[in-house]
Formats: structure tokens, C-alpha cells, sequence
């Protein structure tokens, strides 16, 4: 009953929130530096000619990892819609089938978004390897080898992402990464030069202007976030107080 | 064709959602599920001429690093042709996992190490602020603290009191904290796909 109630409190929060936001202004948000970075690195790979790589990690769509890998498809989009006009266009990596699969079909989506859909090329979406050490093999040489200005890792990925960014910094090559997963967090937070931490995976659309929905997710995330930091000083107190 | 796509993506996602909260809606949703389960065998199949697509295409155009590309395919070929004529339990197949995946894999792990070593220390170099510094001192901490020194043994105010309070306290606060910031995003994340605002299969 809990989490029914929970789910449909935000579906309608985040309807009537972004109905609401169509017209206003973006909201002003906490700048999150690694954001404000990536914004830098879109229109530089834009005016040198070089590549963007994301890579989405591993996270099945059916199991519980799919929600940071559904966050990695909406960075996707966005940045090749942003990206599409450049030389050479962002390629993607995935480490679970389906999840190339959607690689695929969003980077095609991007490009008709922006009016160029003979310049997409499926071999830019890929399966890059099916188990975690195969899928960052797979993705160490694109960063190495294919003229990438800079790495975009978002999704579900564990410890050995650290391979990657270690590929990136070999080839002095800036890497933004979030993940869901808490070990490869704080490895992200030590080897990559921009790391997103926790919740802030989710948010970078809003940061990036990626629409309504977006900024009204993240004012939706806020209210739930009180909701729960209330519930819990309230249970806290009344167990002190003996109440339960 | 972009609306009919994102008419049956909204109504299975409902199904599949309302499932968990209706039981008269589990069996459709298991069905629906299988089904989602078949169609993803499909798309390792996909995934496979993909790989095999990109490497063909390194190939073909002599980019740098070409070998190991042939090298990739040619190992997916002979592979592939084994396990078909002898079957993946076989003894031939199960040494091809054996003595060359896991090795492979396990060499991976150990330069992961090298490599979490090296960038924690390159952390400091890189962003010296009072965060990198409690995150590095933390990890020195608990490591330091987790080793037992010959002569004494497991100190008991760290091993007994500070380990436990820093492990169980601290980072098991912090973590939770960070994994319901990560709940609420995803479930915001999925319901946004689910009204078709992010539409992950297409469309503009």
C-alpha cells in the first residue's frame, strides 16, 4: 500500500509539475561543477572535430539497475542531439545486449531530432562486451583509439570501471562519470576527474535543459526527500518518546 | 509510427507496474516479463553481429589496433563453431572458459588493484580539497586499522571500537543516504519514460 501510494504521488507530482514548468523559466539550480564541464566538453567536440564517448555500463532494463541506465539513454539523447552536426559523432557503449540495443535506437532518434538522419551510423551504438571485464575491454580501446574529446560514463557500472578512466587518463582524455552502484561511486570518485555522486546521476538532464519533465523530476525527488527525512525524525522521536 | 510505439510502451509499463501492486494483474505480468525475457535473447543475438559488425568495419578500413580486432573474431568464429558441434558442456568448451576467460579475468582484477592504488593517490594531485582528503583518509584508516601488528595482534580501540563505528556509523549512514537519493531518481527516471516524456526506443 506504501509504495503504491508513493508511486502515485509522484506520477501525479511530476504531471502537474511539468505541465506547470512548460512555460516558466529553467529553475535555478546548485551548480554541480561536473555538469557545468561536460556543457564545456559538448561544444568543444563540436568546434575540434573529436568524439564524445558514453558509455551506459551494464544495467539489465529488467533488473533493478535499469533506472541508471534509462538516465544514461536520456544524457544520450541529448548529447547527440547537441552533437550530431560535428565530424565525428559521439559514440556509445553498452555492456548488456538490450541495453545496445536502445543504444542504437536513441542515438537514430537524436539524430533525426536534429534534422541529420543521414549522418547516423549504427556502429556508433555498441555492444562493447557481455560480462563486466569484457564490456570495459571493449571499452578502453574507443576511448584510445577513436580521436574522443571527452567520456561520459553514466549508467550502472561496478569497481572496474576504474579500467576505463584510467584508459581516459592515459589519453588525457576528461572523464564525468555516475553510477548507481556505491563501490564503483567512490572508485569514480577517486579516478575520475568529474565524478557525480549519488542522486546527481539523475539530475544531469535538468542541469543540461533537456526539458520540463526533467526539472520538475528533480523538485519531485526534493519533496519525496523531505517526506522521508520527516517520517524518519518522526518515527525517531516517537520511539524515543515510547510511543512505538 | 512514433505514437503507436510510444502507445504500447506506456500500456505494457502500466501493466507491468500495476502488477506489482494488483495480484489479479501477477499472471499477465509474468507473461509479459517472459516475453521481455525472450525478446532480450534476441537482442544478444543482435548484439553479436554488432561486435561483429564494428570490428568487420575496424578491419576493413586498417584502423590503428586492426590485429586485435581480427584476433576478436576470429576467437568469436572458432568459438562459436565448437560450442555448436560440441556442445557448451563439453570438456573442450569448459577449458576455452577456463583456461582462457577466467585467467583473462582474473589478470583484469589484479590490475585493477594496481590501478585503484594509483588513482587514489593521483586523487590528491588532482582535487585537493577537504573531501578528497577525509575520502583518502578514511580508506587509509580502515585499512591501517584492519590489519592485525604481529606483536600485539588486532588493536582493540580501533579493531573493537573506531573500525566498527566508522564502518557501521558513518559510511553505513552516508550509504544509505546515497542509495535513497538513488531510489527516488530512478523511480523518477522510470515514471518519466513511462509518460513518454524519455522515450529510450525512439521517436522524436
Amino acid at each position: 500500500m506504501v509504495e503504491l501510494s508513493v508511486t502515485l504521488l509522484s506520477l501525479i507530482l511530476l504531471l502537474a509539475l511539468t505541465f506547470l514548468r512548460r512555460k516558466s523559466p529553467p529553475p535555478t539550480l546548485r551548480p554541480i561543477p561536473a555538469l557545468i564541464r561536460l556543457y564545456r566538453a559538448i561544444g568543444l567536440s563540436v568546434e575540434d572535430g573529436s568524439r564524445l564517448h558514453v558509455s551506459l555500463g551494464r544495467g539489465g532494463l529488467l533488473s533493478g539497475r535499469g533506472g541508471a541506465s534509462l538516465a544514461g539513454l536520456a544524457m544520450l539523447r541529448y548529447l547527440t542531439e547537441r552533437t550530431s552536426a560535428s565530424d565525428k559523432p559521439p559514440v556509445a557503449t553498452a555492456g548488456d545486449p538490450a541495453l545496445a540495443v536502445l543504444t542504437q535506437d536513441t542515438l537514430k532518434a537524436g539524430y533525426e531530432a536534429a534534422n541529420a538522419e543521414d549522418l547516423y551510423q549504427p556502429t556508433t551504438g555498441r555492444l562493447s562486451g557481455p560480462t563486466p571485464f569484457s564490456f570495459v575491454a571493449g571499452a578502453m580501446p574507443v576511448v584510445r583509439d577513436e580521436n574522443v574529446s571527452a567520456n561520459v560514463l553514466m549508467g550502472d557500472f561496478g569497481p572496474e570501471i576504474a579500467l576505463v578512466t584510467e584508459a581516459a587518463e592515459r589519453s588525457d582524455v576528461p572523464t564525468l562519470g555516475g553510477t548507481d552502484d556505491l563501490p564503483a561511486q567512490a572508485v569514480l570518485y577517486a579516478a575520475a576527474q568529474e565524478p557525480l555522486i549519488g542522486e546527481e546521476l539523475f539530475a544531469a538532464g535538468a542541469y543540461l535543459g533537456a526539458g520540463p519533465s526533467h526539472a520538475a523530476s528533480l523538485t519531485v525527488q526534493d519533496i519525496l526527500r523531505w517526506a522521508l527525512i520527516l517520517f524518519l525524525l518522526g518515527g525517531a522521536a516517537l520511539k524515543m518518546l515510547g510511543v512505538i | 509510427m512514433k505514437y503507436v510505439s510510444a502507445f504500447f510502451a506506456i500500456a505494457f509499463g502500466l501493466l507491468v507496474l500495476a502488477g506489482y501492486f494488483v495480484p489479479a494483474l501477477e499472471p499477465l505480468q509474468a507473461l509479459l516479463i517472459s516475453w521481455a525475457g525472450i525478446l532480450l535473447a534476441v537482442a544478444s543475438l543482435i548484439g553479436v553481429f554488432n561486435l561483429i559488425t564494428v570490428h568487420g568495419e575496424k578491419i576493413r578500413s586498417r584502423e590503428k589496433n586492426s590485429g586485435y580486432s581480427s584476433l576478436l573474431l576470429v576467437s568469436l568464429v572458432l568459438t562459436f563453431l565448437l560450442g555448436l558441434a560440441l556442445g557448451p558442456s563439453h570438456p573442450v568448451m569448459q577449458g576455452v572458459v577456463e583456461s582462457v576467460i577466467l585467467p583473462v579475468e582474473a589478470s583484469l582484477m589484479a590490475i585493477l588493484s594496481v590501478t585503484l592504488l594509483y588513482a587514489a593517490i593521483r586523487l590528491l594531485r588532482r582535487r585537493v580539497d577537504v573531501m578528497s582528503v577525509i575520502f583518502l583518509l578514511t580508506v587509509l584508516a580502515v585499512l591501517v586499522w584492519s590489519l592485525a601488528l604481529p606483536p600485539y595482534g588486532e588493536l582493540a580501540l580501533f579493531g573493537n571500537t573506531l573500525r566498527p563505528w566508522l564502518t557501521q556509523v558513518l559510511a553505513l549512514g552516508g550509504a544509505r543516504g546515497i542509495l535513497i537519493g538513488v531510489a527516488l531518481g530512478a523511480l523518477t527516471t522510470g515514471l518519466r519514460v513511462l509518460l513518454a516524456f524519455d522515450r529510450p526506443y525512439g521517436g522524436k
